[in-house]
């Protein structure tokens, strides 16, 4: 009994952790209905510069707390820096922009704590005067997790008198339900906006620094925590911090009692939590129907069709691909097997969100579980290239048939959270199930038959799949059912007017978009000869966004040469020191000044050219 | 006074409003009258700044607002109130006013919430009350008092008389009257013929995005025809 009465308590304590990283993140979202990725990277910094305060000032116990809450104003300021110089500019862009943004800001932020902290991991003091364990029923307890279990209710506490107890507070409740509406009242929305951030932030910095005393401070927290952190903010209803601070606690302690039972489950058990209570509660326990979405969106603008032009300089495109074998070099070779792949891989994804209108967080899910059935069917089933290439796209398409089965039933950010959670539960599995996926090491020796064992080789089997897949997809997104789609994705309401069952065609949109992810994860498994975790990591994930992003969002061309463009910058950046650092500023480059994407860009440009033309014209 | 001259305005690409002239002086209560989707509300909003695509030009006290942010145009004297109410429904009614809250101003009438309570007495009974538990009747009062909270010399009025009970429509014709007492000049958006006759000093009807009549109601009714063409009647 005791031992389970300890159970509850580390519970407990893990509670209070998961509830100061993921409040701040609440608040921000209600606030500025910006999805925060950087959240887990205010997280690090808070950690990392409580770590450096408190083993440098060495005060004891005012050194300790003094240091947490330098930490914490810290991370605040590095917020409000990043809202006034970025974010500010995108309030009004689509949230994959902000998305995709905030990643950039992911990278950039690694990188620069790299530079500073260095790649060693940091193990800090224990708090002064909290350093021991009490015996409770005889179990040993932490003194800190106690602290902390006090810690916990009483940010909520004094949150919750901020915002019911002073004028601050009460206009960020308002701007949560209706931010249009306040500025009317004469609010100036981008003040609240930034305090609101910074508030944010700040909780973000105070849950890492208090976390020094519990874990190492390494370069990993920042992406280990964020997925936890999102998960909770769902579960709670986004901008709801009591909501946070409920699922805080749902999630720690059912999670302190299932690991006794498999000990590996920590990993996937948010997800599992998360999927459920979106499909009883498609708004989390405290949302509400509506939190989930800004003011009503700039109608999206038609899908626009390739013109004769492009169609043409694409054939030609085409025509060279073909024949570079011939003249291309070994390593050009390799670039442009990722290139088809890549492409793919975002013509997949493009298909999803342009053409179905679901925007996925996780799409790298269905393009890892191609890879991993392949590899996996080789390895356990002694399967030659071609059957286990047949494997992947049934793997993906599996795949996505099942977790598509729940996303289509939400919309908005709260789908994008699930596609998440689902690549989050199979990245905890291939992690962990050690014994069938290799875990970490990874699936070895997954090489091509042998036929077509050489770099030339396989780029012809790379490009008849590839190609094949994109060309299935340009002809669906074309067919009656495209249509569909498209209409459900201009007005989901009139499509379920004139009798459409939208949710079956979004489905089955879904598991098509999976099985060609699935697809691109087989080529690019036999081309690399191996497959990790990292296919379906988050980082995979938002590769492909960016690839989306690059092209824009609305031409159907717009994700081919989306998907170049990032593959010829990834080869060249990544090669260089602080690339993710460079990565990470260029992404905001694109999402600040090319809001539609270099397809959008360039067709901006030519806009202008002509109109200057006509313009010259008129004047003669 | 507020001048609003070449107001064009449009939603994605369908444009909404086609260039409306119209103004309202100091003192005055002025209706814009119009059939649904005749392009009031769209007129109210664009004046405050919440459409993106628009052009033309919208003076008060001949400083040029058009273009700047919304809670700017709010400051210089401009109040709003929303056909739709958008109450903040999560906060309580107290919380509500003070979010409209502003400094005094000496060019405009000051409300403080205890001289709102005395102009809507339901309000004061309510004033724990959340925003989403009120009646139709007391969410429109609410949102009107929300807006006097800001000190405002000019409201922008959006259909007050819109699904509300009849006593609740004498209730806000009286508040009306009893604004424009106070020195408040007003804009006042309705479908209602009868209830614009009774608190309102000049009509401007609005069809398709155009203005068609701007005068008296005197005027107008010795022209039925116009009122029968324009408005629903
Ligand atoms: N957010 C919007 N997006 C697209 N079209 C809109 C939007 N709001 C209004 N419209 C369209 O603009 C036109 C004018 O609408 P508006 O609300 O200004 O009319 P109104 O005169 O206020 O009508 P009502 O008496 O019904 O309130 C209508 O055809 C309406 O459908
Ligand atoms: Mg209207």
């Amino acid at each position: 009994m005791s031992f389970y009465f300890a159970q509850l308590l580390t519970g407990l304590a893990n509670a209070s952790s998961l509830f100061l990283i993921s409040c701040g993140l609440s608040i921000i979202f209600g606030v500025t209905r910006i999805v925060n990725f950087a959240h887990g990277s205010f997280y690090m910094i808070g950690a990392y510069v409580a770590y450096s305060t408190i083993t440098t000032l060495d005060f004891g116990i005012l050194g300790f707390w003094g240091g947490v809450i330098f930490a914490s104003i810290v991370v605040g300021l590095v917020g409000l820096l990043v809202e006034v110089t970025i974010l500010r500019r995108i309030y009004h862009a689509p949230e994959l922009f902000q998305l995709v943004a905030t990643f950039g800001l992911v990278l950039i932020i690694q990188d620069l704590t790299l530079a500073i902290w260095g790649p060693q991991d940091y193990l800090g003091p224990r708090a002064p005067g909290l350093d021991r364990a009490v015996r409770i029923f005889g179990e040993p307890i932490p003194e800190y997790d106690l602290a902390l279990i006090v810690i916990g209710p009483l940010v909520l506490a004094a949150i919750w008198v901020l915002f019911h107890r002073t004028r601050w507070g009460v206009l960020v409740r308002a701007a949560t339900q209706d931010r249009e509406m306040i500025g009317a009242l004469g609010v100036n929305q981008a003040w609240l906006f930034s305090a609101a951030f910074m508030l944010g932030a700040f909780l973000a910095g105070l849950g890492g620094a208090l976390q020094v005393p519990r874990e190492s401070v390494n370069l990993q927290m920042d992406l280990s925590v964020i997925g936890q952190a999102f998960v909770v903010v769902v579960i709670g209803g986004m901008g709801s911090v009591t909501g946070a601070f409920v699922a805080a606690v749902l999630i720690s302690v059912l999670n302190a009692f299932a690991v006794l039972l498999f000990p590996q489950i920590s990993l996937v058990l948010p997800f599992l939590v998360m999927a459920v209570v979106l499909i009883v509660r498609p708004y989390g326990l405290f949302g509400k129907p509506g939190s989930g979405h800004g003011p009503a969106a700039e109608p999206e603008q038609p899908m626009r069709l390739m013109s004769k032009g492009e169609a043409g300089l694409l054939a030609v495109f085409v025509a060279l691909l073909a024949l570079s074998p011939l003249f291309a070099a070994n390593y050009t070779m390799v670039l442009l097997i990722d290139l088809l792949v890549a492409t793919l891989f975002a013509v997949s994804l493009h298909f999803l969100m342009g053409v179905g209108g679901m925007v996925s967080f996780g799409h790298a899910a269905y393009f890892g579980l191609g890879a991993y059935a392949a590899a996996l069917g080789v390895k356990f089933l002694g399967l030659g290239m071609i059957p286990a290439m047949i494997l992947g796209p049934i793997a993906g398409g599996l795949g996505a048939l099942l977790f598509g089965w729940f996303c289509v039933r939400l919309s908005g950010v709260y789908l994008a959270m699930l596609t998440l959670a689902a690549a989050q539960i199979l990245w905890g599995v291939t992690f962990q199930w050690q014994e069938f996926t290799g875990g970490d090491d990874g699936i070895l020796g997954v090489w091509p038959a042998s036929w077509a064992k050489s770099n030339q080789a396989y780029f012809y089997v790379a490009f008849v799949l590839c190609l094949g897949g994109i060309w299935l997809l340009q002809r669906v997104a074309h067919s009656p059912f495209g249509y569909t789609l498209r209409g459900g994705r201009d007005s989901a309401i009139r499509a379920e007017a004139i009798g459409i069952n939208l949710k079956r065609h979004q489905w089955m949109g879904f598991t098509l978009a999976g099985a060609v992810a699935g697809l691109a994860g087989v080529v690019f498994a036999f081309s690399k000869g191996s497959v990790f975790p990292d296919t379906l990591a988050i980082s995979k994930s938002v590769d492909g966004l960016v690839m989306v992003l690059l092209g824009g969002i609305h031409s159907l061309a717009g994700p081919i040469l989306g998907a170049g463009v990032f593959v010829l910058i990834e080869d060249w950046v990544t090669k260089l020191e602080f690339w993710r650092f460079i990565f990470g500023v260029i992404i905001l480059v694109v999402v600040l000044a090319a809001p539609d994407g270099v397809a959008g860009g360039v067709s901006r440009l030519r806009g202008l050219f002509s109109r200057r033309t006509k313009d010259g014209e008129a004047a003669q | 006074m507020l001048e609003v001259s070449n107001l064009t305005a449009s939603y994605g690409g369908a444009s909404i409003l086609n260039g409306i002239s119209l103004e309202v002086r100091n003192d005055q209560v002025v209706a814009l009258l119009g059939r649904n989707g005749a392009g009031k509300s769209t007129t109210m909003k664009s004046i405050m700044g919440l459409v993106r695509q628009k052009s033309g030009s919208v003076k008060y006290d001949g400083v040029e607002v058009m273009g700047r942010e919304s809670y700017l145009i709010c400051r210089t004297g401009l109040g709003y109130v929303p056909e739709d109410r958008r109450v903040f429904t999560d906060l309580t009614v107290e919380e509500n006013l003070e979010v409209g809250r502003r400094d005094a101003r000496d060019d405009a009438p000051v409300w403080t919430i205890e001289r709102l309570y005395e102009l809507f007495p339901n309000l004061k009974e309510r004033r724990r009350n959340l925003g989403k538990q009120l009646s139709g009747g007391e969410q429109q009062m609410l949102t009107i008092a929300r807006t006097l909270m800001g000190n405002p010399k000019t409201i922008l009025l959006d259909e007050p008389s819109e699904g509300i009970a009849p006593v609740i429509v004498e209730q806000m014709a009286r508040v009306i009257a009893q604004l424009k007492s106070e020195g408040l000049s007003i804009l006042l958006s309705e479908q209602n013929l009868h209830f614009a006759r009774l608190v309102c000093d000049r009509a401007c009807i609005i069809e398709k995005g155009q203005v068609r009549y701007d005068g008296t109601f005197a005027d107008l009714d010795a022209n039925p025809d116009i009122s029968s063409q324009y408005l629903a009647v």
